[in-house]
């Protein structure tokens, strides 16, 4: 077990500092001086103002200096100016952060809800129930978060005014008012998934020998279904609702853009545009390190689940 | 070992008979129509797509406009017709790149093994850390929008999706008795490469591939839609359905729903496709 989670933990970090590293050393890619790309806007300033910009980056320093402080800065928390938005990375994460890991709880929550529901149900009820929820799913898998997010704006925005149809509110009623369908858009394709795999794993349980014991032995159907069939398909659902939650977290950018939520996703796309290489930088390092670890921790909590993924696993 | 075993073993992966797969073939049509409407667009659009009509403006189908017009009155028909060469196009590149590279990299890490795999191995575990969106995302920063910089972005993200499925079946294959044969025979590496290692994974290169355009389409056509990708006046799905999304706070959904529904029909068809193929040259559902 120790030398499992040694050798998931160490993969980790060579990951994330492989990461950082492509991230930051992205600059070097860019054309021309990343002076410009610090500034932002994409046009040349004024010599003064790139020349300011040297120092205060210390751009004319080589680059394993530069990345070295960088990732300092980084690791303590300090991800430096922004000088597009006139104002620190930090404080541009701090103001819209909150909202982006609502909308993500929000929307993890509706996977588990609605994709373990329907696969369970599809497995259990068999028949025209299974095909259509099965057909549904893989249609849902199709449908992009962008296009979804715009048909729940227009019908239940527009036309029947239950919820807001885009821009942010504040508390739990501000949450459900307007995070219900950025939230409902950026679970759909996964919600498919999520019962795809629920569906497969439970109807496997249903057809083991241990479940086939049981029920003839007379215990009652709804315990054997819990005790039996659900415990030992978590597994597998647990998995794939892992990575889906690790995957949701740049899909925001596209949900946030859509419905106008003031997110990092959003501002990912904004400092983008802008080509504020700092801004943009932070944050994709940060949703990679949320993807990465996620994605990890996954995996250690299903071998803890399942000593039998440790035995299999070459080590 | 035997010339009739290297001979069967040769034979492999060419032996399916084909079966005729009703869902299949009208994916497939789907897909042969979209082409062709993508290379007949002048021809067969009833507007230019970039012509503005001020007296038609969020214009309702009709007679002259089947779909309806846009915010500035421009046909929403023929900007779907038009537009079905980028998008199609943008999502044919990063495959095809991606194949390209993916293949030959798990070629080569299956052949060489030992450091050569594992460090092929731990570059692709690394780039698939990568979102293909954030990917996208940084290049869009450094080199500026437009479609060129994310189709490469993205292509780079889609090569573990290809060569990690495709490094395990060419090591299977690679340790095939008929490749030590060749090789024992003097054959050249390129030659066993080309002549016979590819051919017999071409089956499951051509699978992969098909699954990955629908998901490259959904990611290019994202990349548009924030607006990092192809740039107005472009008629592109994905940047139809974002310059749709203020009319329909006003209520006109025309636009965003008609792109929208090209979008799902195609990634929906080319899903169908690889899992039509999947079943027929490869002997198994996806």
């Amino acid at each position: 077990m120790s030398r499992f989670l040694l050798t998931r933990v160490a993969g980790l970090v060579i990951i994330l500092a492989v990461a950082s590293v492509a991230i930051y050393g992205s600059m070097l890619l860019a054309p021309g001086d990343p002076a410009t790309l610090l500034v932002g806007g994409g046009k040349p300033p004024n010599p003064e103002l790139i020349a300011s910009i040297h120092r205060e980056y210390h751009l004319d320093d080589p680059f394993a200096v530069r990345y070295w402080r960088w990732l300092t800065g980084v690791l303590q928390g300090d991800f430096g100016p922004s000088l597009a938005y006139r104002d620190s990375v930090n404080h541009l994460l701090a103001e819209r952060i909150s909202n982006t890991l609502t909308l993500v709880g929000y929307a993890s929550a509706i996977i588990l809800l609605v994709g373990i529901t329907l696969g369970t149900a599809g497995a259990l009820r068999g028949g025209r129930f299974e095909t259509s929820a099965t057909a549904i799913s893989a249609g849902a898998m199709a449908v992009p978060t962008f296009v979804i997010g715009a048909l729940l704006a227009y019908v239940f925005g527009v036309r029947l005014s239950w919820f807001a149809p885009s821009g942010s509110g504040s508390g739990i009623s501000g949450a459900f008012r307007y995070l219900t369908l950025p939230a409902v858009a950026l679970a759909f394709s996964w919600i498919g998934y999520v019962a795809q795999i629920t569906r497969t794993s439970v109807r496997a349980e249903l057809r083991s020998e241990h479940v086939e014991t049981a029920d003839s032995r007379g215990i009652p159907r709804p315990g054997v279904i819990r005790r039996h069939v659900l415990r030992n398909a978590s597994g597998p659902i647990f998995a794939v609702s892992g990575i889906a939650i690790a995957g949701l977290t740049a899909t925001t950018a596209v949900v946030e853009k859509a419905f106008g939520i003031s997110g990092i996703g959003a501002l990912l796309v904004d400092a983008a545009a802008k080509q504020d290489l700092a801004t943009v930088q932070a944050i994709s390092l940060i949703m990679v390190a949320s993807f990465v670890v996620l994605n990890t921790l996954v995996d250690l909590v299903t071998a803890l689940l399942d000593p039998r993924v440790l035995k299999g696993r070459p080590s | 070992m035997s010339t009739y075993q290297i001979a069967g073993a040769l034979r492999g992966g060419r032996r399916r008979v084909a079966v005729a797969d009703p869902v299949m073939t009208a994916a497939g049509c789907v897909v042969a129509l979209v082409v062709l409407v993508a290379l007949l667009a002048p021809l067969i659009a009833p507007y230019d797509p970039n012509a503005v009509d001020p007296a038609a403006v969020y214009a309702g189908p009709s007679g002259a406009h089947w779909l309806g017009t846009d915010d500035t009155g421009r046909d929403i028909l023929s900007r779907l017709i038009h537009g079905a060469r980028p998008s199609l196009i943008a999502p044919a590149a990063v495959v095809l790149l991606a194949t390209a590279a993916g293949t030959t990299l798990a070629i080569a890490a299956a052949w060489a093994g030992g450091w050569v795999d594992r460090v092929i191995s731990g570059v692709l575990d690394v780039i698939f850390g990568f979102p293909g969106l954030i990917m996208a995302v940084v290049a869009a920063t450094i080199f500026g929008p437009g479609l060129l910089v994310p189709v490469l972005a993205m292509s780079i993200a889609y090569v573990p999706l290809i060569a990690r499925v495709l490094r395990n079946s060419a090591l299977k294959e690679r340790n095939l008795p008929y490749i030590a044969a060749l090789q024992l025979l003097g054959t050249p590496t390129w030659r066993i490469w080309l002549r016979h290692l590819l051919p017999n994974l071409l089956p499951i290169v051509t699978v992969q591939a098909t699954v990955g355009f629908g998901y490259a389409l959904l990611d290019i056509a994202a990349i548009s839609f924030i607006g990092l990708g192809a740039q107005p006046p472009q008629a592109e799905w994905g940047l139809m359905v974002s310059s749709g999304y203020p009319g329909i706070l006003s209520g006109q959904a025309g636009q965003v729903l008609y792109s929208g529904i090209t979008i799902v029909v195609i990634v929906i068809a080319f899903n169908l496709l690889g899992s039509g193929l999947s079943r027929k040259l490869l002997g198994e559902g996806l």
